[in-house]
């Protein structure tokens, strides 16, 4: 019995994990249509931002919920004004460029004023007996954080004023701005948000997989080939794909070795792909948000 | 700038760069050049910054005492920056441009792998002083530090006796842990216990919750990891985590090599085994000297003095007693003198040169991490550098250049 508990949980934990590190870009990329090459690299500064503020003293939960969101969204802010935002409606693979050149420096900045010595900061909570089994009580902490963050932002785009101001501005930019919506500030607002989920969501993988200037790398691929598989729409679409690939995988590594996991990860992506070139939401779930 | 003035000004400047090569190799007659091959930023610049450090002690000791050969040595330093086309480019620079006399450095295998054969086609005496898979067989490429044998060897055989006969690996995915997991099942068998396990994880993977699970269910009496660089690191906090520190004993063969124990909480590290052939806790007088020459001349923002920190130190000391005893700097003079073996004191203790492989004789340190520092159990002296069937034989052989897997 016990053994089916873990299998649960932790089967859980890789969809929730992957689905969080996804969050920030699907934002991005389904309302901007702005594939996101530093998104990695967001991660990769809000981790930091937590780690530092927690070695200098500041509360780990205010350091998690409130400096790494604001700082990796601050950043996010500077880049979108100065950058992003004179590629909306562009090309891809223009957007994927200039977004790679932004990567590119916030490696080289990191390493150089952080470098690749930094203690890190160990998940708290403790660990859960489960039968012969012990899990860590952070596991279930990332299952409820990513939970509540797709509830929320679900909320948020289905109950609320500004929700609507934000779909509308994605489906009729024109219209919306007929309406007398500014099409940049929702266009800021909105990379802001993205940029600070996926500050956040570096923060809460930080004490489990810890964090160095180059971490960004790790984390693209993965985030990347969910979005892409999700499609167009970045809740049910991060969700759907985040299941699908994170629970191949798990059960993969499980039964194999972790190198096979992340082949077949692959070699999913490469499948839904080849049936579903829109990614699943382009088929499926086609109301969804 | 027009394009003429352009024109003028590169011609000048390509001048002046002529007549400062010419100048260089003026100078290159009355200084020994060392070469150094080094990443001191990026990612492997954990490992880089103290390696430098390390020679430049070494090189700074050696000029006190009146130089080599009646010379001062130079140091010439090529940051890497952990990219390996970079050593493909400055192994040359160094061997053909600035035409050093010996090289140092290269911090992963598959870097040396690049620079070696361009210094060993110059005939320049290249020396790598990083722990690794072993193997390489060459005579003009010196490795001065440990193998997996040297570590697991002396390792394993106690904590069996200690814990009990199961073992389970955890190892990175790629010819240094698949080496060691290779002597950690003949070791363990030779000594009445049994790997009943081996996972592999690929060098950016930091996903153990799985692995934690089956050892939680299997049960063994001993971990040994092979873990190697950030992304490992992780399996630390989240063994932690699970709550299984004090649980099952972990061993390791890379923690402590550049001061991981300083990064980790206290409550993390506790308990892990790891054997090493220098800590900085090492109790002797002349690593206490040692210790306190390395500080006065980097004061505190060093971190940890490692093993493969300590290791370039080592390594360039071997290779100065070598050219006093050879009277030169040249390769063929260079075997010719070794050819008895040659052995240094050194903070670690004696390091001896085994000329049949080119590898190198060492004590290694038994060591327990115990409120985030090295405590020091058990000293193994002079432990042999592992040439499975004898597969390396320089002085039979002198023309051998590969590098042999350990067939076991």
């Amino acid at each position: 019995m016990d053994v089916f508990a873990v299998l649960i949980i932790q089967s859980l934990y890789a969809v929730a994990s992957l689905a969080l590190i996804s969050v920030g870009l699907a934002l991005i990329f389904g309302m901007l249509r702005i594939i996101n090459f530093a998104h990695g690299e967001f991660l990769m500064l809000g981790g930091f931002a937590f780690v530092i503020a927690v070695s200098s003293g500041v509360n780990i939960w205010v350091a998690m919920f409130l400096v790494a969101p604001a700082i990796v969204g601050s950043i996010g802010y500077v880049v979108e004004r100065l950058v992003i935002r004179h590629l909306y409606g562009r090309r891809v693979i223009e957007t994927v460029l200039a977004t790679w050149g932004i990567s590119l420096v916030l490696i080289g900045i990191t390493s150089s004023a952080v470098g690749y010595f930094q203690r890190g900061v160990t998940p708290p909570f403790g660990s859960v007996r489960i039968g012969a089994y012990s899990e860590g009580g952070y596991t279930f902490f990332v299952i409820a954080v990513a939970i509540a963050i797709f509830a929320g932002l679900y909320g948020f785009m289905r109950f609320t004023l500004a929700g609507l101001i934000t779909r509308g501005t994605m489906q009729q930019p024109d219209m919306a701005s007929a309406l007398g919506v500014s099409k940049t500030r929702v266009n800021t607002l909105t990379f802001v948000a993205g940029a600070a989920l996926a500050g956040f969501a570096g923060a809460v993988m930080a004490p489990i997989t810890g964090v160095v200037p180059t971490s960004g790398a790790a984390y693209i691929a993965k985030s990347f080939i969910t979005v892409i598989i999700g499609g167009a729409a970045p809740i049910t679409g991060t969700i759907s794909a985040a299941t699908l690939l994170g629970m191949t995988s798990y059960f993969t590594t499980l039964f194999t070795r972790p190198v096979i996991g992340e082949v077949v990860l692959l070699a999913t992506a490469i499948v839904v792909l080849r049936f579903l070139p829109t990614g699943i939401t382009g088929r499926f779930f086609r109301r969804g948000m | 700038m027009k394009r003429r003035e352009l024109l003028r000004a590169s011609a000048a400047a390509g001048l002046s760069v002529g007549a400062l090569g010419e100048y260089s190799r003026a100078k290159a007659a009355d200084t020994i050049k060392v070469g150094m091959l080094i990443d001191t930023s990026g990612p492997l610049e954990v490992f880089g910054q103290n390696k430098l450090r390390c020679l430049e002690l070494a090189i700074d000791e050696v000029n006190q005492g009146g130089g080599l050969l009646g010379k001062e040595l130079e140091l010439v330093h090529r940051d890497t920056q952990s990219n390996n086309q970079l050593y493909n480019q400055y192994a040359r620079e160094l061997t053909l441009g600035e035409r050093v006399d010996v090289v140092f450095g290269a911090t992963t295998s598959a870097s040396r792998e690049i620079a070696r054969p361009i210094i060993n086609r110059s005939g320049v005496p290249y020396f790598y002083n990083t722990n690794y898979e072993g193997g390489v067989c060459q005579r003009g490429t010196f490795c001065t530090s440990t193998t997996p044998a040297q570590m697991v060897k002396p390792m394993l055989p106690g904590l069996i006796n200690k814990y009990g006969k199961k073992i389970y690996v955890l190892a990175a995915d790629y010819n240094y842990g698949h080496f060691s997991d290779r002597w950690a099942r003949k070791i363990a068998k030779e000594h009445g216990g049994e790997v009943i396990g081996t996972e592999f994880f690929p060098l950016d993977s930091s996903a153990f919750s799985t692995a934690i699970s089956k050892i939680q269910q299997v049960k063994p009496d001993i971990i040994h990891t092979v873990f190697v660089g950030p992304a490992h690191a992780a399996f630390w906090g989240q063994w932690a985590s699970a709550g299984m520190v004090g649980q099952i004993p972990v061993t390791s063969q890379t923690f402590s090599l550049v001061g991981e124990q300083l990064l980790l909480p206290p409550e993390v590290s506790e308990g892990i085994y790891t054997c090493l052939n220098y800590f900085e806790e090492i109790e002797s007088a002349a690593n206490r000297a040692f210790l306190k020459r390395f500080r006065a001349k980097f004061a505190d923002k060093y971190g940890y003095v490692g093993e493969t920190a300590m290791a370039e130190y080592q390594g360039l000391m071997l290779w100065a007693q070598a050219v006093r005893r050879a009277e030169s700097t040249a390769l063929d003079a260079l075997n010719e003198a070794t050819k008895n073996g040659i052995t240094i004191p050194s903070p670690s203790g004696e390091v001896t040169l085994d000329p049949a492989t080119n590898h190198c004789k060492l004590d290694l340190y038994l060591g327990r991490v115990e409120n985030g520092a090295i405590k020091i159990l058990e000293t193994f002296s002079a432990v042999k550098p592992e040439n499975p069937g004898d597969q390396c034989d320089l002085i039979k052989n002198p023309d051998t250049d590969r590098q042999f897997e350990p067939e076991i």
